[in-house]
């Protein structure tokens, strides 16, 4: 865990003071809106649909028990008991008082956590693999190489103003869980020939009205070159990105409308412009964050009361199956705690559930906790031995759902209930569609499936890389919801292909219905994934199962 | 009533509390869309808006939504206007929880 020094807290501390004296002057009037809001947006603070809402940086994800019962402090003290965990690895609080967000900003100073750069024209919270540092497929932690990049690009004066905001994401592992692909730049950790360690360097993927999987600007960057040559990628993307047109404005329009070749070109000579500059100093001071990063003195001790607890406790030996994962130390499992109970909204927990997660960290957990992209919470870091007493602890506070990677597992974006950009809800559509395949018992037999929800085009719910996507649209004033399908986040990336027509809002848990229903008639065996199937069929006989009207006329 | 001109009402957020309010007719604001200014004159929206506009101290995002007039005043047309009338639909978080009648 990064720990501040003495710059970081005075920055911290004079930017919320700053921010403090300009909400006092927005209230008695000396700033208009026009002027303040540019403001409270590089300080996290949007306007949504019935309050503000303040989002809150979980850099890379990743928290301790402090910061998370500081997180729960926030929900109980200045808003209504509850945060919800974003797509981003970030928290959000939906009913801050202007008034209150000064004191709010200071208390998360006070555990080290801020709200710079959660929102606006700049790089954004830089995230990682959730389970960086304890996963076994890991080559190695990404998080001190996305710290030394939060650190960079905080502030940075050349990238306060840039054509459009700008995301990035590290894997330190060949398996992407960080959806490297769909981020202005994605960084997946490889080795070369010799065996050493460096950077895939994805550039130009995004989601959105125009979603694009990323491309390989670099197939393999050694470390010591990365931060000058991430500074050249957004320094090209500065002077060449549209700032015509919002919609055209972020990198992936860059890199398709220039081509990716004129794209290298112009980044490598920057890049042999600006390296010289980099004296070292950024090795050096990223050899001190990895001192922060250092692995946990992991214990040894027998796991023979895990086992003994699966084989008499079919609950218990559900979860087990579904909600861990394997850990670089075979003694050790990584736990993905579920913030998707059946029925609920998806990546929400109450100021309850927070401090249960945080004291199980503290005592079981090497005092680590993580925010996934998929709105999860991770314990990345358990003996195997304290298992069973962590699931009975979950279970308590609703928090032992069995569902990690299934069908209710459902990414949602806050939709039309909160944001002010959304044409449509989400949340309801995830709620039913969860508490729908809970009734029908057959969650665990449909096996792994991804769903993802997004309330507008902008696609926070990553819609496009969902096995199952959903796009809510305003069809005339009547909310509408696109069927996609066949998408990837993993580092087999691929954008999933709409289905067909719409459906209205009580006919799109029936349309999904079908659709599963469908896909268990079709797969080969129980081993065969939606996904899988979908591969090896193709849209066709899925579109049959979602549209048999069509095929009834087609035949007539 | 202006020819094809659809009535409206003047909304905005409360400066502080983010809250989601109406002007009434009375140029004060109240957080219950029936409470509302019915507005069916193109020019008095505009003025209306005007005046919103002009409380930079005290709203923030003033506009002109569609409105029709229910039993009880102006309701909304729009499920957006809908729900900001409301709260959201996963808590009773919102007005949903303070209002009598929703």
């Amino acid at each position: 865990m990064y720990k501040y020094n003495d710059f970081d807290e005075a920055f911290v501390h004079s930017r919320n003071a700053q921010f403090r004296s300009q909400v006092e002057r927005r209230v008695d009037g000396s700033l208009t809106e026009d002027e303040f809001k540019p403001l409270r947006l590089m300080n996290g603070l949007y306007l949504q649909l019935h309050a503000y809402m303040l989002r809150v940086a979980i850099p890379y994800g990743t928290l301790d028990s402090a910061k998370m019962r500081q997180l729960a402090y926030l929900a109980d003290r200045w808003d209504k008991g509850y945060g919800h965990f974003t797509t981003r690895q970030n928290i959000q609080y939906n009913w801050p008082k202007l008034s209150d967000v000064p004191d709010m900003l200071d208390a998360l100073a006070d555990v080290e956590m801020h709200a710079i750069q959660t929102s606006g024209n700049t790089i954004r919270n830089v995230t990682a693999d959730h389970f960086a540092g304890a996963s076994a497929d890991e080559i190695e932690d990404p998080r001190p190489i996305a710290e030394l990049l939060r650190q960079w690009s905080t502030d940075h004066p050349e990238f306060q103003f840039l054509p459009r905001k700008f995301k990035i994401a590290v894997s330190g592992s060949p398996t992407d869980r960080a959806v490297t692909r769909a981020h202005d730049i994605g960084l997946r950790m490889v080795r070369n020939d010799a065996g050493e360690p460096g950077f895939e360097v994805i550039v130009g993927g995004g989601l959105g009205r125009t979603p694009m999987i990323g491309k390989v600007l670099r197939a393999f960057l050694p470390k010591a070159d990365l931060l000058p040559y991430c500074e050249a990628i957004v320094c090209v993307y500065n002077l060449l990105g549209r700032r015509d047109n919002k919609y055209k404005a972020r990198i992936k329009i860059t890199v398709h409308e220039n081509g990716l070749d004129k794209i290298r070109e112009l980044v490598d000579a920057r890049f042999a412009q600006i390296r010289p500059e980099f004296s070292g100093v950024d090795q050096e001071h990223l050899a001190e964050i990895e001192r922060h990063f250092a692995a946990p003195d992991f214990i040894s001790a027998s796991t023979a009361a895990y086992e003994t607890t699966r084989n008499v406790n079919p609950a218990f030996r559900s979860w087990s199956d579904t909600n861990l994962s394997a850990h670089k130390n075979p003694e050790y499992a990584i736990v993905t705690v579920s913030i998707k109970a059946h029925g609920q909204t998806p990546g929400d927990a109450t100021s309850e559930q927070m401090r249960v997660m945080a004291d199980l960290a503290e005592q079981y957990g090497h005092d680590e906790l993580r925010i996934s992209h998929e709105q999860n919470v991770i314990l990345p870091h358990v003996h195997k031995k304290d298992l069973p007493a962590i699931y009975a602890a979950l279970k308590d506070v609703g928090l032992a759902t069995a569902n990690i990677g299934l069908i209710s597992d459902i990414i949602a974006c806050p939709g039309m209930d909160y944001c002010a950009l959304a044409t449509a809800r989400s949340i309801p559509v995830a709620q039913q569609i969860a508490t729908r395949f809970d009734e029908l018992k057959l969650e665990h037999d449909i096996g792994e499936l991804k769903i993802k929800i997004s309330g507008c085009i902008n696609a926070c719910g990553h819609h496009h890389v969902g096995h199952i996507g959903i796009l809510g649209l305003d069809r005339a004033g009547v909310e509408n919801y696109q069927i996609t399908l066949g998408g990837d986040g993993t580092e087999n990336a691929a954008i999933g292909e709409r289905a067909g027509p719409g459906f209205a809002y009580d006919e799109i848990v029936p349309a999904i219905e079908r659709l599963v229903l469908g896909y268990l008639d079709m797969r080969l065996d129980a081993e065969e994934p939606f996904l899988q199937t979908y591969k090896r069929l193709g849209a066709a006989p899925f579109k049959a199962v979602l549209y048999p009207e069509a095929i009834k006329k087609n035949a007539a | 009533m202006s020819q094809n001109f659809a009535p409206k009402i003047v909304t905005a957020n409360h400066l502080v509390e983010g809250d989601v309010i109406y002007l009434t007719a009375d140029g004060d604001w109240s957080r219950n869309h029936r409470d509302a200014e019915f507005i069916t004159d193109e020019t008095h929206a505009v003025i209306r808006l005007g005046f919103a506009e002009a409380q930079q101290e005290r709203v923030v995002g003033a506009y002109l939504a569609d409105a029709k007039l229910g039993p009880d005043g102006p309701a909304p047309i729009h499920f957006r206007e809908d729900f900001r009338s409301r709260g959201p639909s996963n808590y009773r978080h919102g007005k949903q929880s303070e209002l009598t009648n929703v």
